[in-house]
């Protein structure tokens, strides 16, 4: 068996692997975000919460006679409105994206001429908000939500058994990377969006609607968060605090892929997954710090980040 | 002239102090006024927090002090699990408006700023919530009591008895603090007095960390036969959500270390089945404590209550039946000698049965190892446990001897 300082070589591919599906959640959340900053100039600290938001969307559409019944006995659907783990892949992120929509065309919007700090208050003051309110109502500890059928047990890779269930993950997530890579930058629809950012008036005199374009990028990148929700249910605790655990590192992934960058986020979210994956072998209590020990790294070599460009 | 809203801020900011002044300027007489300190906003809200204060009210009702001749009041706090905050609410309450009494305090970080203040305002502190053990060791004083467990008796019980069913191997993942730690040398020692080996264990940061499957690997890589899971809240549910997804769990016994009920509602039975862990207090244990469950439903009637919201309850049940005893006015004037009457009178209630505090500020009574139902041997919401064994009361927590506590006279 072949072995690389110390540690068992299954043992270490089996970590990379577990690096790689844990940077496919940084990457689909710093996305969001890369994608919310470059055309909104909002740095969305609600970001977290939306996620936690997408998470319970598809524990409510689970069961829903559960937490009517919490909120007020006596309260009941039939129990064909009861949506499994496939529907609420597409219907959470519908329903958080348009809350998003809603949080966009009532507060949001009025920050856009104001410096950057005032959209960082305010999201931070609704990721508040929205943490508070469910933990109200859901309490703290949190909501059992079952892996789906197809993809319970696990998989022989050869070097470990992987869970059917996280390579499910791995793949969803790259797809969805992929996907919103490619309408940006890709697409005409990109094509507007890119340019409604350089140049709003520009656009807007070209007969292109501006406004509707950046509130449906914001219900976009928190349809994003919402996704990645969905797709953490099934593994992590579904608690109200589950988004503000993630929220600190992905704003670290942001900035070294540097801020507003799409392919530079997707790519810092996955590289700092295996980062983080290793450090847990050859020390796990410095995972969380290592991160960051990148970031200063980054930002002392590159200021604007691995793939910004610089001001 | 309408007020702006700046105005309006100012003239709201102003207003506080004045609202806080007029609850302490209400003159005492014989009122008793009980603090309950907790998290009602944060992680450990489902296994104290606002149920915690309903079971003090439950106390009060139950107690009838209306008959006796004086009033209860009760306060609730936030300490937001930050020892500053909690010690600076504390000192508000004992300075300023009057407050006897704080109870519950979970979080060992607060518990033992919050101790230090009881001690220097003379007043009393009655732990429910805090698993810490140095409450009743190193940091022991004569006017703080440690109620409903703590470290070493959950040490004892599940790593004690996992040897004996034949789980000689441990490996623990370990969250990066005092708690943690302190959890995991404790049991280490239990481990390895009956015959049992460490093989190894990872510590991971806290907080911060979510995933859980690399330390899982690492675990199970080690071929231990028990996954020794030292932290608590939000962190055992991941962990053992996790152990049971990887499949950890038809290799390895997993040994949780402190879970509440309300973390395995949270995880659900089918991920929870066939955990072993420790708890001084279970809704169904017998008819007494399904009667203290069934009159406290009214307060939160989607939960039932944990050991550390049943600590709470037994804990001023028995200070009210202590201050009653003694006389109000006396009970108010000296916290130290209040707590030495709190020892001198055997406690009883629904929730622990006969009891008694020693010396040293430890609550004694009997510890319970539980396993966790299947589904199918689950009845319904809550009908979690199945017993495994308990550990009599004079048995259950740290000799007065081995803690090091200067009232102990050791």
């Amino acid at each position: 068996m072949i072995s690389i300082f110390g540690v068992p070589g299954p043992l270490l591919f089996g970590q990379l692997s577990l690096g790689l599906i844990n940077g496919a959640f940084y990457a689909l959340l710093s996305l969001g975000l890369a994608v919310i900053f470059g055309m909104l100039n909002i740095i969305n600290f609600a970001h977290g919460a939306l996620f936690m938001l997408g998470a319970f969307a598809s524990w409510m559409l689970l069961v829903p006679n559960t937490w009517l019944a919490m909120i007020s006995p006596g309260l009941s659907v039939p129990d064909w409105l009861s949506l499994g783990y496939w529907p609420a892949l597409v219907v959470a992120p519908v329903l958080v994206g348009a809350f998003g929509l809603l949080l966009e065309r009532t507060v949001i919007r009025r920050l856009y001429k104001l410096d950057h700090l005032y959209g960082l208050l305010l999201t931070f003051g609704m990721a508040l908000i929205i943490e508070g309110l469910a933990r109200n109502a859901f309490g703290s500890s949190g909501m059992p939500y079952r892996t789906p059928d197809a993809l319970q047990g696990p998989v022989n890779l050869g070097f470990m058994f992987m869970p059917k269930y996280r390579l499910w993950v791995l793949l969803a997530a790259g797809g969805m990377c992929l996907l919103t890579w490619f309408l940006i930058e890709r697409t005409q629809l990109g094509a507007r969006l890119r340019a409604a950012t350089e140049n709003p008036d520009l656009v807007q005199a070209f007969g292109v609607n501006v406004p509707r374009m950046i509130s449906l990028t914001y219900a976009g990148g928190v349809a994003l968060a919402a996704f990645a929700g969905v797709l953490a249910a099934p593994i992590y605790s579904v608690n109200p605090n589950m988004g503000s655990n993630f929220i600190i590192t992905v704003f670290a992934v942001v900035v070294i892929g540097g801020m507003g960058s799409i392919l530079g986020s997707i790519v810092t979210g996955f590289g700092l997954g295996i980062v983080e994956g290793l450090t847990k072998v050859f020390y796990p209590q410095a995972s969380a710090t290592v991160i960051f020990v990148v970031m200063v790294i980054v930002l002392l070599a590159r200021p604007a980040g691995l793939f910004g460009k610089a001001a | 002239m309408p007020m702006s809203r700046r105005g309006l801020l100012g003239s709201a900011a102003a207003a506080l102090p004045i609202l806080g002044a007029r609850r302490g300027g209400a003159q005492p007489g014989s009122v008793l006024r009980i603090g309950v300190l907790t998290d009602l906003s944060g992680p450990y809200q489902d296994v104290s927090g606002p149920l915690a204060v309903g079971a003090a009210q439950l106390a009060a009702e139950d107690f009838g002090a209306g008959a006796k001749g004086f009033k209860v009041e009760i306060l609730q706090a936030d300490h937001q699990n930050k020892a500053d905050i909690g010690a600076g609410i504390a000192r508000q309450w004992f300075d300023r408006d009057g407050v006897d009494i704080i109870v519950e305090v979970a979080n060992s970080a607060v518990a033992l700023a919050v101790g230090g203040v009881a001690r220097d305002k003379n007043k009393v502190y009655i732990n429910s919530g805090a698993a810490t053990s140095d409450l009743t060791a190193a940091a022991c004083n004569a006017n703080t009591v440690h109620w409903a467990y703590d470290t070493y008796m959950l040490a004892k019980s599940t790593g004690g008895a996992t040897v004996k069913a034949g789980g000689d191997t441990w490996f623990f993942v370990t969250a990066d603090y005092a708690f943690g730690q302190a959890l995991q040398r404790d049991v280490t020692g239990f481990v390895t007095e009956a015959g049992g080996k460490v093989i190894g264990s990872v510590k991971y940061p806290f907080p911060g960390t979510t995933d859980f499957s690399s330390l899982l690997l690492q675990a199970q890589a080690s071929g231990a036969k028990v996954l020794g899971i030292a932290n608590a809240g939000a962190d055992t549910v991941n962990t053992i959500k996790q152990a049971h997804e990887f499949g950890i769990t038809a290799r390895m016994k997993l040994a949780g270390l402190l879970v509440f009920l309300s973390d395995v509602h949270s995880m659900g039975l089918p991920v929870a089945q066939g955990l072993v862990l420790t708890n001084s207090f279970y809704w169904d244990l017998n008819d007494r404590t399904r009667a203290f469950a069934e009159r406290l439903r009214p307060k939160s009637p989607s939960r039932r209550p944990t050991m550390v919201q049943a600590g709470t309850y037994s804990s001023v049940l028995h200070y009210l039946k202590v201050a009653s005893a003694m006389g109000v006015p006396q009970a108010k004037q000296d916290g130290a000698a209040t707590v030495a009457q709190l020892k001198a009178m055997p406690t009883e209630d629904d929730a622990f049965g006969p009891g008694k505090i020693r010396v040293d500020g430890r609550k004694i009574h009997p510890s319970y190892l539980w396993e966790v139902k299947t589904p199918a041997e689950s009845r319904g919401p809550w009908d979690y446990y199945k017993p495994l064994g308990s550990t009599p009361a004079d048995q259950a927590f740290r000799p007065l001897d081995k803690g090091g506590c200067a009232l102990a006279g050791t």
